[in-house]
């Protein structure tokens, strides 16, 4: 394996011990929004569709590209929104 | 912009996602975390487009404009007792994307037919194509079992393990063949992406709908996977380190919510629970009680605890249940909403629900703490709610619950249990806590037993 890949794989490890000491301790009361919120940023892939449609490399990489950016997108702006939404719901008592 | 700015904002996007995701763990902070997510992603969306891979942006700002319009709208117009399905289609669109970029970056590097990527970057591109396909139509299946567009019982037949591995070993075969010999469009491409589609449907139908939490925060595991393995193929740090993220914390619910309900993982994805049926029989007599008699005890008490199901929302009740709370404050009670883990359709739905219903979180309690207050509770009302309070899981070692770690509400002095009706719960598994000594039964619809309840307190 070249050695490129090798850090790849050194970082991807390292992020998900950080992943796992992020999330241990919620509460149960946020569990939704906690996991509307992170797949909201599973949407990062959006940026690797963004350099697929927009480079000039063919008509069918292009459309793959475009149809990517689309479902990005939707996972992108739709997950924040609806996080968004529901944690505006959460209040405590004494603020009414 | 040079590729340093880009990868210096990337570090600063995947800040943003870290310190997001720990505020996104304490509800005081969540909304600034989720926010502050947010504002990492779009500065990560921004230089990208500066660099110099981009040189035309009529595609880009197309699908942009689409994706986020039908993305906003589904967002605002969403029930929240519709969150779960929501979500499996953001997880099902995040996994369609991920697939496409790891196709797109094969095909982009094609000459004369032949990819000319690297061994290495090929076989992450069959990950991406493996997990991303999966991750899409599982959510896909997913989102119709949880929107009752589809039968949300266990599908299950003859064969159906074999099956999985057959498709499991075409899948790691073909795509052996398409690492070494990649071919855009030849069989072993399409047999890799045809079987990674179908494992996601496979994978998914044999599970019942009382088991749903488990599999939405695994696909969105999954989801966060796909997008890392489609950093791999094109070389992207932060897809790689915000997928993992996004893995892990996928894992963590998973297993938590495995946990609550004492399955192993295995054992949720390949059982097809729910068409199993036992346990000791019960012997006794349901005693049930009018609003009338109920309003009394509810009366008298200076501690209650509600315990909600699905049933509740169901029934939409949670308003009314609600404003019974405030009744019953106001009356000089003690009044705490106790929470089952996997109460609701994903992880923590209930308690969205109740908080979209005006219910203050400080008033919401977890199992734990609700199992240490009850002993010292007047009134337990359960409201929709059935396996979570079952004390067979505590006592029948026969019962299939036994073991499931439960609210027991059969250590109040009373309790009044809200139901349609005297029938078993998901799990098939007759309750015994109906037939209890402390027991009442309050029979009927959720929401017109609890306004009949609140008339009373009005006379």
């Amino acid at each position: 394996m070249e050695a490129g890949a090798v850090l790849l794989a050194f970082i991807l490890v390292l992020s998900i011990f950080l992943g796992f000491e992020l999330i241990s301790k919620v509460p149960a009361t946020l569990h939704t929004p906690l996991m509307s919120g992170s797949n909201a940023i599973s949407g990062i892939t959006l940026l690797g569709a963004l350099a697929a449609a927009g480079a000039e490399q063919g008509d069918v990489a292009v459309w793959l590209g475009f149809a990517a950016v689309v479902f990005a997108s939707i996972n992108v702006v739709g997950g924040y929104l609806v996080t968004d939404r529901m944690l505006r719901f959460f209040r405590k008592k004494d603020d009414a | 912009m040079s590729a340093v700015v880009i990868n210096l904002v990337y570090i600063g996007a995947a800040v943003c996602f870290i310190l997001g995701l720990k505020m996104l763990g304490r509800t005081e902070s969540a909304k600034r975390g989720n926010l502050l997510s947010a504002a990492g992603m779009a500065a990560a969306v921004i230089v990208t487009l500066f660099s110099q891979e981009i040189l035309t942006f009529e595609w880009i700002a197309g699908g942009v404009a689409i994706g986020s319009i039908i993305g906003a709208v589904a967002a605002r117009r969403v029930q929240m007792t519709a969150m779960p399905e929501m979500v499996a289609l953001f997880n099902g669109s995040g996994g369609a994307a991920s697939l496409l970029v790891g196709w797109a970056a094969v095909q982009g590097s094609v000459v004369d037919g032949h990819a000319t990527l690297s061994l290495f970057a090929l076989a992450t591109v069959f990950l991406s194509i493996l997990i991303g396909g999966l991750t899409t139509t599982g959510s896909l299946i997913a989102y119709g079992k949880l929107s009752g567009r589809m039968d949300s019982a266990a599908v299950q037949f003859p064969g159906q393990a074999f099956l999985n591995v057959a498709l499991v070993v075409t899948a790691l075969v073909s795509g052996f063949i398409f690492v070494h010999d990649p071919h855009v469009f030849g069989v072993p491409f399409w047999l890799m992406l045809g079987t990674a589609l179908a494992l996601g449907v496979t994978t998914v139908i044999p599970i019942g709908g009382a088991d749903m939490p488990v599999v939405i925060a695994l696909l969105n595991s999954y989801s966060g996977l796909a997008a890392s393995a489609a950093g791999f193929a094109i070389d992207n740090l932060l897809l790689i380190v915000a997928g993992a993220l996004v893995g892990a914390s996928g894992l963590i619910l998973t297993d938590i919510m495995c946990r609550a309900m004492n399955r192993s993982l295995g054992n949720v994805l390949f059982s097809g629970f729910g068409s199993a049926s036992g346990g000791t029989a019960i012997e006794g007599e349901a005693r049930p009680v009018g609003a009338e008699d109920a309003y009394l005890m509810l009366e008298a008490a200076t501690s209650v605890v509600f315990v909600p199901g699905y049933g509740m929302a169901v029934a939409q009740a949670q308003h009314v249940v609600r404003e019974l709370a405030e009744v019953l404050e106001k009356n000089g009670a003690e009044v705490k909403f106790a929470v089952h883990p996997v109460a609701g359709r994903m992880p923590g739905h209930m308690n969205v629900l109740l908080a979209e219903a005006n219910l203050p979180y400080d008033q919401l309690i977890d199992m734990e703490d609700a199992n240490q207050m009850l002993p010292r509770t007047d009134i337990a009302v359960v409201i929709g709610a059935n396996d979570v309070v079952n004390p067979a899981a505590r006592e029948d070692e026969a019962s299939p619950i036994y073991g499931m770690p439960i609210i027991n509400v059969d250590h109040a002095r009373t309790v009044i249990v809200l139901k349609r009706s005297l029938g078993a719960g998901f799990s098939g598994v007759q309750n015994r806590l109906f037939f209890a000594e402390n027991t009442r039964m309050l029979l009927g619809d959720a929401k017109a037993s609890v306004s009949a309840l609140l008339g009373e307190f009005k006379d």
